[in-house]
């Protein structure tokens, strides 16, 4: 029960991340969203499987992808903003009136 | 409806809408937090259908794509880094 909680809250994450990479209108917004979606979506996602296995090898191992995902995804976005930053692109602003 | 099947549909179809993204996408940079999104996407259903179908060999599949991937990122966010290549 605890397990298909904490995959439903996963998958709900995951949705909404991917929404955003829609709908936003930036590169720096885009990469926020989609940054939120790859650590919290996942780690619950991930975290769900391993309760439902439960202590096994294979939760172990699952645990190993985990810490690897929780390592780099944070990494990789900040290379993309970086890299956006040095070659110059603006963040967005919202158009004033008049 | 089982559980697996939802999970997987889930997933799946989200990736298929970052996948817009890719296509889309204004500027390279956004193409590649597409890409990131959905080579993450992947690790995750891979991990699901091995702890659901109890197959052990899709966490090792996973764990070398989520390295490739991550590795693929890295490089060519340094190569739109660089001045040289031109490509807004």
């Amino acid at each position: 029960m605890i397990a298909y909680l904490f995959i439903i809250l996963g998958l709900v994450f995951i949705f909404f991340g991917t929404l955003g990479i829609i709908r936003f209108p930036d590169i720096y917004t885009r990469l926020q969203t989609s940054s939120k979606c790859d650590a919290a979506g996942a780690v619950a996602l991930l975290v769900g499987l391993m309760i439902r296995e439960g202590l096994d090898s294979l939760s172990l191992r699952i645990l190993l992808i985990l810490v690897f995902l929780l390592l780099t995804n944070p990494v990789a976005s900040h290379a993309i903003a970086r890299s956006a930053a040095i070659r110059g692109i603006k963040p967005w602003r919202k158009k004033k009136k008049g | 409806m089982t559980a697996v099947t939802i999970i997987i549909t889930v997933l799946g179809i989200t990736a298929s809408l970052a996948l817009y993204r890719v296509i889309f996408g204004p500027s390279p940079w956004d193409r590649l937090i597409a890409v990131n999104l959905i080579s993450s996407k992947v690790v995750m259903i891979m991990v699901a259908a091995a702890v659901f179908f109890e197959r052990r060999i899709y966490l090792d599949v996973a764990l070398v794509y989520a390295i490739i991937g991550f590795v693929s990122i890295i490089a060519i966010s340094k190569f739109l880094e660089s001045e040289d290549t031109d490509r807004k």
